[in-house]
């Protein structure tokens, strides 16, 4: 090894030239072996029923479905098939126990309530770790120690306003709403669950909780959660099934409130099927956010961050960064970074501790990935997949981003919801503002500068409901989230996340 | 026999030989009166100790004062000696709940929240024993259990508001101007509470705990009519997470102690709790000398502290924040 | 390894590199990526692996006042044969002592691969002039030392003078002749991620062939997002020039888990390339009992006892 010292030279910015020779070699040398996660101490149930009234119910129409493992393509439980009649016992029980008990009980009882099923939620936070990555996909490493710290998390949060609410709203008064309905994804199926449950309980409400029919057992677990914490029966009651069973829910007549977390396709129906009716709606649907990394960002980090951004659970998730706004200037370096950073990624058992992208949810999701993918192809884009290797069975897609993308291609536009990054360029921060705000959602967006000024600049004139700023993907109980436009109205978390379910006078 | 002198000066009757039988019999007469009254063993008495530092600790000065501890259903006997606290006891739990500060304020709201919570846990599984203490210290047992009900609500009242005050009393300012400016309520410091004499233990719990769920330290002196009670609850402190030096309890006598918290320099705010008019004026006065935040008060009876809109609320958590106001511009 | 170099003052009056801040490197992103890659767990025959090669880039580290020749000769014993019942773990890579021992540690390396490191350059502050400094490592090469650890001067570095931080380092290369050079930028007194990745493309600028974290002698020493810091300064350099530079973390390794930590961070920056001794080294003492005490589990499935292996 010479050592060239006659030219000094500052790293950046490196030429594509360079690019092309001084290659990094990801490779075989000292592989990781394979660290499987333990799932002998605890067991999945055959069967689960519906949990309606304190009591666990066979469903009316004596149906069950598979759900199945996305990663091994394996069932993993039959799940009562929960129809309208079942959606109606759960209703009247739900109002049953808000009428009778709920609703009486001094909030600061009702607060105890919460801080027990956040403490059991911490310590069966392995348990149900496990079955989320196993019924969902994800990797344990993220449902482990983002999905479970958070889930809890958010139930010792709102514990605590529920003898607080007097202070939550500038002196006017707040009275609960009454049943809440609630239908929730399958991308972060129990975080879900506790961002709408948590704050639904806390502010005096009972509820009736639908889960994703792909994603529905750690709803099932936290149901049993419910009966060791002795909530009282009907506070919260969880009817499994498919969109019919939602449906139903949302058309009940004696629900005054529906909660919704999924595709802003579906959010639209659900709020033309309210129209006319007094039912309070929440809407937390699609995004198509803006990661905008200016010439002046700690690039390294930054990178960290565009990872975080579309690749964190494989993508599903509605306030992923999937389109990268780059400056122009960086665009060779950055794009170079960030090739060699994917080569590290690893694809495959969602419960190797090892693994960073987990399985894509179901195949309809899978076909749909690949459809617009494909789709970025034709328009012209070029891509880059990294060179996982995929295994045989279960549904997997490797981490992609396109460069040459054009704003009006499919790709750039619609919401992929895999882990697919579309990457654009911008010249100054008009440009980037002009880009970034040019969609129907508005739910997230990053921006990666040093300098604190343009940060704050940006902010203000990007329309999304979350901000990030020199990072990515960060939730807080306490800080409220949700979006603009059609990526959903009302927000989750915070003391502005406790409107959604209460009766304001004045 | 023989007259004797003792130590004292007084006569005292003195046997001058020693007869065996009587000593056997002295021995089973003793140890029948005993198995008569109580039919148990003789159980262990607990030393009472001041806490500082996470430790239990007697004063430098080895001073001590009694507590008659009233009708024996626990394991003491009726009369208690607790640490007498000292100038320099309070000296040198200012310099523990100065070190101790950095760390506590710079924990997470939530981790906050998380332990007060179990500090809640922690006093709910000693419930029969706190009653007890109380019920020793002249309380009825009904009115004991009321207050460490109570005491223990609001332990969880605090627990759960470790990270929501700041969403209610941090703004974003609409400044004219292209700056972004936003105020944020942070801890003072060491802030030294003289807690009321009654109620012993929700009336130190009522104080101390708001100052410790803003990120504050605290250094309290305990009620003089019953330590033993602030010490069976600095036994929960000391099992619930909470670092060693965040919370420290004195014993003592408040007239001797708390005039030198109010003139340590490192002491940035005091609460006190006190009906002696007098100290309280003394208090205010020598913490002037380094501007301290100095609030007195006479002590309400008991059900100002058992009223959830007065004894704890928003008010109780302010009194020891400082709002930071930060400029930022907006520009590219 | 080490190769005939141009002794050239090789600085160019203006550049950007002396003139422009340090570049801006996020603390709390650049400690997240560092932790995260702490969760990769390593197992069997993996963990095995690494705890080896960690053992093979090892520079088995003595500097005291107190330090004699008895206490040299017997950890060169150790650095090439680690586990004596167990002949084909080791020989570390290197001894690190200071300049008086290095004759004493020559000698007792004799036959063997495992090379005799130095310090020099009035190690551990450096504060001293820089004819002493030259000629401290003058007498170490002379000596027989086979590398040589230098300090750079931290002081130069808080007040902005890189020009003179970066002439110091070019000097010591020129006097180190045939030896090869690590550059120690004492992160623990720099005080942020900025002026570390600053200091590190100065050393590297200034002809270093590796850059170290620490003396050992002032905490923080070395910790995974420093590393990381300097292992991304590497990597731009290897970008722009193909040239590829040393790593070593010193001080503050003292467990297997925490050294797998570190090749982790390696193989997941740098890549493949960079798992070798010729670029990657641990400064470490405590840690070789550590890493011998984890294969002997791996391999009898027993939890180890530290009185089982020598300390010296």
């Amino acid at each position: 090894m010479s050592q060239e010292i006659t030219k000094v030279t500052a790293p950046l910015p490196f030429t594509r030239k360079d690019v092309a020779e001084h290659a990094l070699d990801f490779g075989k040398s000292w592989e990781y072996a394979p660290s499987p996660e333990a799932t002998d101490h605890f067991k999945i149930e055959p069967r689960y029923e519906l949990f309606i009234g304190g009591k666990w119910r066979t469903p009316k129409s004596g149906k069950y479905f598979a759900t199945t493992s996305p990663s091994t393509e394996e069932k993993l439980a039959d799940i009562a098939e929960g129809n309208a009649e079942d959606v109606d016992l759960a209703v009247k029980a739900a109002r049953h126990a808000y009428e009778r008990v709920w609703s009486k009980m001094r909030p600061a009882e009702r607060a105890k309530y919460i801080f027990r099923i956040a403490r059991a939620i911490q310590e069966k936070s392995r348990e149900l770790a496990i079955v989320e990555s196993m019924d969902g996909g994800k990797p344990i490493k993220e449902s482990r120690d983002v999905d479970l710290p958070l889930a809890a998390a958010h139930f010792f949060y709102h514990a605590g306003w529920a003898d607080k609410l007097d202070y939550a709203f500038h002196g006017r008064r707040a009275r609960p709403l009454g049943v809440a309905g609630q239908i929730i994804p399958w991308n972060f199926p129990l975080l879900m669950a506790a961002w709408k449950i948590a704050p639904a309980l806390a502010c005096g409400n009972t509820v009736v909780l639908k889960p994703a029919e792909t994603t529905p057992l750690t709803a099932l677990l936290l149901a049993k959660i419910f009966e060791e914490a002795e909530l009282p029966p009907g506070v919260v009651n969880i009817v499994t099934g498919a969109g019919e069973t939602g449906a139903a829910l949302v058309n009940h007549p004696d629900v005054d409130k529906i909660a919704f977390t999924g595709s802003t396709e579906v959010g639209k129906r659900i709020q033309r099927a309210l129209a006319g009716t007094k039912k309070r709606l929440t809407l937390e649907l699609g995004g198509k956010a803006a990661n905008v990394i200016f010439a002046d960002a700690p690039l390294d980090q930054a990178i960290e961050g565009i990872v975080q951004g579309i690749f964190f659970n494989q993508g599903h998730v509605c306030c992923a960064g999937s389109r990268l706004l780059v400056e122009e200037s960086i665009h060779e370096p950055l794009v170079r970074k960030l090739r060699d950073r994917m080569a590290t990624l690893r694809l495959g058992d969602p419960l190797d501790k090892n693994t960073d992208i987990g399985a894509i949810n179901s195949k309809m999701q899978l076909e749909k990935i690949a459809a617009l993918v494909d789709s970025g192809e034709k328009d012209g884009a070029e891509r880059f997949s990294a060179p996982c290797a995929i295994p045989s069975k279960g549904y997997w897609f490797a981490p992609t981003f396109f460069t040459g993308v054009a704003q009006s291609s499919r790709i750039a536009r619609e919401e992929i919801f895999g882990p697919v990054l579309s990457v654009l360029t911008f010249r100054t921060p008009d440009e980037a503002v002009e880009k970034a705000n040019n969609t129907m959602y508005g739910l997230s967006a990053g921006i990666w500068s040093d300098k604190g000024a343009k940060i704050f600049w940006m902010a203000q004139r990007l329309k999304a409901g979350v901000v990030w700023g020199n990072t990515y993907n960060k939730f807080d109980p306490g800080s409220p989230f949700g979006g603009y436009k059609e990526s959903g109205f009302g927000r989750e978390g915070g003391r502005q996340g406790l409107s959604a379910y209460v009766e304001l006078d004045g | 026999m023989k007259k004797k002198t003792d130590t004292q000066g007084s006569d005292v009757d003195v046997e001058t030989t020693v007869n065996l039988s009587d000593l056997d019999s002295f021995e089973t007469r003793t140890m029948a009166r005993r198995e008569e009254a109580t039919g148990e063993r003789l159980r262990v008495a607990k030393a009472y100790k001041m806490y500082v530092g996470g430790a239990f600790v007697r004063s430098e000065s080895g001073r001590y004062l009694q507590v008659k501890a009233g009708d024996e259903k626990g394991a003491d006997p009726g009369v208690v000696n607790v640490p007498r606290g000292s100038r320099k006891d309070a000296r040198d739990a200012v310099l523990v709940a100065k070190s101790a500060l950095d760390g506590w304020s710079a924990r997470t709201a939530y981790n906050r929240g998380q332990i007060l919570y179990r500090l809640a846990e922690v006093m709910e599984s000693r419930h029969q024993e706190l009653v007890t203490s109380l019920v020793r210290g002249g309380q009825s047992e009904a009115e004991a259990s009321g207050e460490v009900d109570a005491a223990i609500d609001r332990a969880i009242f605090y627990a759960g508001f470790c990270d929501k005050y700041q969403s209610l009393l941090a703004s974003s300012n609409p400044v004219s101007g292209p700056h972004f400016g936003f105020s944020v309520p942070e801890p003072m410091g060491v802030v030294a509470v003289i807690a009321p004499e009654s109620p012993a233990l929700l009336g130190l719990v009522s104080t101390v705990l708001p100052v410790i769920a803003t990120g504050n330290t605290v250094i309290a002196l305990a009620s003089e009519k019953d330590p033993r009670t602030a010490i069976v609850f600095c036994e929960c402190l000391a099992t619930s997470d909470l670092p060693g030096g965040v919370a420290n309890v004195l014993t003592g006598r408040a007239t001797e102690m708390a005039p030198h918290l109010a003139k340590h320099r490192e002491v940035i705010g005091i609460d006190a709790w006190t009906g002696d008019t007098a100290l309280r004026e003394a208090l205010e006065r020598e913490g002037a000398d380094n501007v301290k935040r100095v609030k007195t008060h006479a002590v309400p009876a008991a059900p100002f502290w058992l009223d959830d809109r007065r004894g704890q609320g928003i008010g109780w958590l302010e009194r020891f924040l400082e709002t930071k106001s930060v400029w930022h511009p907006v520009g590219v | 390894m080490t190769a005939p170099h141009t002794l050239a003052r090789p600085r160019a009056p203006h550049h950007s590199l002396f003139h422009s801040p340090p570049p801006s490197v996020d603390q709390v992103a650049v400690e997240e990526r560092a932790a995260s890659l702490g969760k990769r767990s390593l197992k069997k025959q993996s963990k095995v692996a690494g705890l080896k090669l960690a053992i093979a880039m090892m520079d088995l580290t003595t500097l005291e006042g107190k330090d004699t020749p008895g206490k040299v000769r017997a950890l060169c014993h150790k650095a090439m044969l680690p586990l004596d019942r167990d002949p084909t773990i080791g020989p570390c890579a290197a001894i690190c002592v200071y300049p008086n021992l290095v004759t004493v540690a020559k000698a007792a390396l004799a036959g063997s691969p495992v090379k005799v490191a130095s310090v020099a350059t009035a190690f551990p502050s450096g504060q001293s002039p820089l004819s002493i400094k030259l000629d401290d490592v003058r007498r170490a090469v002379e000596f027989g030392a086979d590398e040589i650890d230098m300090v750079i001067d931290r002081g130069a570095m808080l007040s902005g003078d890189y020009a003179k931080v970066f002439d110091e380092i070019a000097a010591t290369k020129e006097a180190c002749g045939p030896a090869h050079l690590k550059v120690i930028l004492e992160t623990g007194e720099l005080g942020t991620y900025d002026l570390v990745r600053k200091a590190s493309e100065i050393g590297i600028a200034a002809g270093g062939d590796f850059i170290k974290t620490s003396t050992g002698k002032v905490t923080p020493a070395a910790t995974p997002p420093v590393t990381l810091v300097m292992l991304e300064a590497i990597r731009d350099h290897f970008y722009a020039t193909g040239r590829r530079i040393g790593m070593k973390p010193a001080g503050g390794v003292r467990t297997a888990k925490q050294a797998l930590h570190y090749l982790v961070l390696v193989k997941e920056t740098l890549g493949d390339a960079w798992l070798t001794p010729d670029l990657f080294r641990f400064g470490a003492s405590a840690l070789l009992n550590d890493v011998l005490m984890q294969i002997e589990k791996e391999r009898t499935g027993n939890y180890q006892a530290a009185e089982d292996f020598s300390k010296d």
